[in-house]
């Protein structure tokens, strides 16, 4: 258990996340308006977006599809019926005058997430509900003094709620669950999980207590996007919190905004949280009845989530925990491994996409997909090691020909080089003699009990070759000579 | 082309049909008939350029034998629906200037089918109301005068202007709506035929909204023929509103067959209210009587939950109408009261842009939905809702079709009731059950107050068996043989 060591003796942080995830969908939740993000200000707003006098809401049952296959990459029930509420109140990026959201019946249920930690351990965040809901538009002040100009082209857009229940712990806990859940999002295609672009916004509700005690008062931070964000605002509230508490203070349930620049969080004006939302069923809106079947078909057609994949890859592959947690982490990761392991060693598999492509995406601040070496030119590139036409050393030279030149074709590098492996023991054997008639002293030091030489012989005759000989016949070969 | 306005809509199609006059000279006699009543202020706005062109068109179709169903017919249209490119107001000074670039869809299915447009039709402010006194445009009043005096009454509300346009034959028909007997009290009010249909029958796409779950379009006429003709333009599945229903059509004029033999009328015990007058009680008993005469049955029903209908109403029209009217906020459209927040500015805008009915009925519905009284209220409201209508279904079991009076006394003077909100509520309290179970319902005339007054008969339908209640309308308008008129505000 993670604690904090606090003036007084020690303190447990407990930690809810409710998750706001824009739903990929080409159209809004209500509307038939298009969701683009990076549009002309008010380019994608329908008469319904802007709450025209007489429009009405109609449900985009493509969101309600990416609702429910969420929930269930979750794990979580599936409410056959659920109910669309308003949620009133009054401000200007949000037309209607309320936010059709779902309070008290949600289309999905509790559900849970499986976190990996440190050290290969795991831990499981209970889900409490999924909902769906819209989006509000955006209120400008920077432009012009005195002014706020509204953007309504985020007005509409379906979300997802999804509330955690209280089971994280620290800081490092709250950043692997956001992670975690964006990965299964992107699995599920459900959200882009892109944090800078706002498809994934976080509210924090985090409180202290000392270990084993009921949960003390909590405050909600709003609206923070990012995970790094997300952790400095969880530490920093956390030892706000114990600093009150231990100097007698109370904490007093709030909403806080967290200031990047200063690392800080601070209470949002009282004005903006004073709200009763006097939610009720929007009566445009019939209850949203799914059929079972459906569900299940969409069940069947659910892609296999991070969690199985992990365990394939351990069971069926052969991969240790770290490795499997590490490739599956995102989708297109797991599948670029994938597709190199087909018909190859794992592991060998692993290490290059873990090592070689991983170090050469960071150096040049690349996604796997814009990865310039494909899967298929890596897995051809293992093929040469594996049937001894190049040396590991030697294939490592030609990646970065090909990462650098974006040649797809391994083969034809080695061959335009020259760089075959030098497997024939009569060509290495007369390499091996050279160096060891040049090398008397090596020789008998070699005799005279030093093993640590032979490395050194290895180096002058992989030297002599260009790395092309065969390490293993040169070993075997050299050994052989010195012996005699 | 004098009288062609006095003309009911059957009689005016089939006239085109058989070019005994054009859709021109018809829509000309319209329009001054409009003009004629302009004492009344039924219109906010009228469009009589619009009119012509249409008419126009109308009458190229004709000459080519391709009239549509309502072709060349000139309607009034309630300034609650959105007309594109018309001025559309809600009789609301907060939507000053508000000209929709969209239209609802009960209004696009008339123009389609060929009708002609002569205005948009004054009304409560944003249909809250039974009196149609309470628009920013002013006061409608009732083209009928009590026998003797010249006192001017109200039309009833909200659809006021509507009903009292049809009644002086400005308009062969026209559009209203109903949220708790919009249309089917200032129908009785005005000696006209309205009804309303079974909720979801009509889209509520491009209406605005004033209680979601309980609005409904539905048809003005001085016939139910000419009710039945309009309704089935009007009516239709629509995907654009997710409580539209998505039912077949039938032809509502044919349901017009005359014969009610052996159909089950029921007579609800709990409608006869305290303060009813004694020549309502009178024309409910020869309704009856009318309906027997003609081969029906009446049997005894009951709605035990009726007196709770009124205040569950008041209850949940405002809650919802507090979240719809909420929009109206001076951003995007409409007026806008400047201040030195954004708070000031919705402060001021609505202050000044709402009338006083209209804010009572926000703030009743504030209040009702406000954390620690929701479920006392609003929650509370929603069962008694469900009772109601669980009486309406059990009642239907033993009857076929409901006959009330529509309204407990005849128009009242303009000005009357104005201080007192619950007096003018008890207006709808036979039409309000009917509207919280979304069932459909028909105001008739049948007969005339001591006063010299019309007065309505109301019958009410199971769900979708709008063809019943105009079935057996038809046959109480043979029995009634309604032929008074108003007299005020005709043409000539």
């Amino acid at each position: 258990m993670t604690l904090i060591e606090g003036r007084t003796g020690e303190w447990e942080c407990v930690i809810g996340l409710e998750i706001h995830a824009q739903v990929i969908s080409k159209a809004k939740l209500f509307s038939g308006a298009p969701t683009d993000f990076g549009a002309e200000p008010n380019t994608q707003v329908s008469f319904v977006d802007a709450a025209m006098p007489g429009m009405l809401p109609v449900i985009n049952g493509f969101c309600v599809e990416q609702a429910v296959r969420t929930g269930l990459g979750l794990e979580a029930e599936i409410n056959l019926t659920s109910v669309f509420d308003r949620k009133n109140y009054f401000y200007p990026d949000l037309p209607q005058g309320y936010q059709i959201s779902q309070f008290p019946l949600p289309i999905v249920g509790k559900g849970s997430i499986t976190l990996d930690l440190e050290g290969g351990e795991t831990r499981t965040i209970g889900i409490e509900r999924l909902h769906l809901e819209q989006d509000a538009g955006k209120s400008l002040h920077d432009r012009e003094p005195g002014a706020t100009y509204i953007d309504l082209n985020r007005s509409g857009v379906a979300l997802m709620e999804i509330v955690s229940e209280p089971d994280m712990r620290s800081a490092e806990e709250a950043g692997a669950y956001i992670r975690k859940l964006r990965s299964i999002l992107r699995y599920l295609g459900t959200c882009d999980g892109n944090m800078e672009e706002g498809s994934l916004r976080a509210d924090v509700n985090v409180s202290v207590r000392r270990p084993g005690e009921d949960l003390g008062t909590r405050c909600e931070i709003k609206n923070v996007n990012s995970v790094r964000f997300v952790q400095q605002a969880i530490e920093y509230e956390a030892a706000r919190q114990i600093d009150i508490i231990e100097d007698g203070g109370v904490i007093a349930q709030e909403t806080r905004l967290f200031d990047p620049s200063r690392g800080e969080t601070r209470p949002m004006r009282t004005k903006e949280e004073s709200h009763d939302y006097r939610y009720f069923p929007d009566p445009d809106l019939l209850p949203l009845e799914l059929d079972a079947e459906w569900v299940a078909d969409i069940k069947a057609s659910l892609p296999e989530l991070p969690e199985a994949k992990k365990a394939r890859f351990m069971a069926d592959l052969d991969l240790d925990a770290y490795d499997a947690g590490v490739l599956v982490a995102e989708r297109e990761t797991a599948e670029y491994f994938e597709a190199v392991a087909e018909g190859r060693d794992a592991k060998a598999c692993a290490n290059w996409v873990m090592g070689d492509l991983f170090a050469a995406l960071n150096k040049a601040g690349l996604g796997i997909n814009e990865a310039p070496v494909s899967a298929a030119s890596l897995g051809a590139l293992i093929d040469l090691i594996d049937d001894g036409t190049i040396s590991r050393r030697i294939a490592k030279e030609v990646f970065e020909t090909m990462w650098r030149t974006g040649s797809k074709d391994a083969a034809a590098i080695v061959a335009e080089k020259g760089l075959e492996q030098i497997s024939d023991s009569g060509a290495i054997e007369a390499e091996i003699d050279k160096v060891i008639a040049a090398n008397p002293g090596q020789v008998a030091a070699f005799k005279g009990g030093n093993e640590k030489v032979i490395g050194w012989f290895v180096g002058q005759i992989m030297k002599a070759t260009e790395g092309k000989a065969n390490p293993r016949t040169v070993n075997e070969i050299l050994r052989r000579k010195l012996a005699d | 082309m004098a009288g062609l306005a006095d003309l009911t809509l059957a009689e005016a199609r089939d006239g085109l049909r058989n070019k005994d006059f054009s859709a021109l000279e018809l829509a000309e006699a319209e329009i001054t008939a409009v003009e004629a009543a302009r004492g009344l202020n039924a219109f906010i706005t009228e469009t009589p350029e619009r009119a012509l062109a249409q008419a126009q068109r109308s009458d190229a179709r004709l000459a080519k034998g391709e009239g549509l169903a309502l072709d060349g017919l000139p309607l009034a249209i309630k300034d609650l629906f959105c007309t594109e490119g018309t001025l559309t107001t809600a009789a609301s000074h907060i939507l000053d200037g508000f000209t929709p670039r969209y239209e609802s869809t009960v209004t696009a299915k008339l123009w389609a089918a060929g009708a002609v447009m002569l205005g948009k039709t004054n009304l409560d402010e944003f249909a809250m109301g039974s009196s149609s006194t309470q628009s920013h445009y002013g006061p409608v009043e009732n083209p009928w005068r009590q026998a003797g005096e010249d006192r001017p009454l109200v039309p009833g509300g909200s659809s006021g202007g509507s009903a009292a346009a049809v009644a002086a034959r400005a308009g062969l028909g026209a559009t209203g709506t109903d949220t708790g007997g919009s249309i089917r009290q200032p129908a009785s009010f005005c000696g006209v035929v309205g009804m309303k249909p079974t909720y979801g029958r009509c889209s509520r796409f491009g209406i605005v909204a004033f209680a979601s779950s309980l609005d409904q379009a539905g048809p003005f006429a001085r016939t139910v023929r000419d009710c039945a003709i309009l309704l089935g333009a009007m009516a239709g599945y629509d995907p654009r509103d997710s409580t539209s229903a998505d039912v077949e059509v039938p032809d509502f004029e044919a349901a017009l067959s005359g014969d009610v033999r052996g159909l089950k009328v029921g007579i609800p015990d709990e409608y006869r209210v305290d303060g009813m007058g004694g020549e309502i009680e009178k024309l409910w008993r020869q309704g009856i009587d009318w309906l027997e005469g003609a081969g029906a049955e009446t049997v005894e029903i009951s709605l035990p939950h009726t007196r709770y209908a009124l205040p569950c109403y008041y209850i949940l029209a405002p809650a919802e109408a507090s979240a719809n009217l909420a929009r109206y906020d001076g951003v995007r459209y409409g007026l806008r009261v400047p201040g030195d927040s954004i708070d000031e500015m919705y402060e001021n805008t609505r202050a000044e842009g709402f009338g006083q009915e209209v804010k009572r009925r926000v703030l009743i519905g504030t209040y009702v939905l406000s954390a620690g009284y929701y479920d006392a209220y609003y929650l509370k409201a929603q069962r008694v809702r469900t009772l109601i209508s669980r009486d309406f279904t059990e009642a239907f079991e033993k009857a076929d079709v409901i006959l009330t009076p529509t309204t407990p006394s005849a128009a009242f003077a303009v000005g009357e009731k104005m201080d007192d909100p619950i007096a003018m509520y008890l207006n709808d309290v036979f039409t309000v059950p009917a509207s919280l179970a979304g069932l459909p319902g028909i105001s008739l005339p049948a007969g005339l107050s001591d006063a010299g007054l019309p007065l309505g008969l109301q019958l009410i339908g199971r769900a979708f068996d709008e063809e019943t209640v105009l079935r057996t309308a038809g046959v109480l308008e043979d029995a009634a043989a309604f032929d008074a008129r108003p007299g005020r505000g005709v043409g000539e």
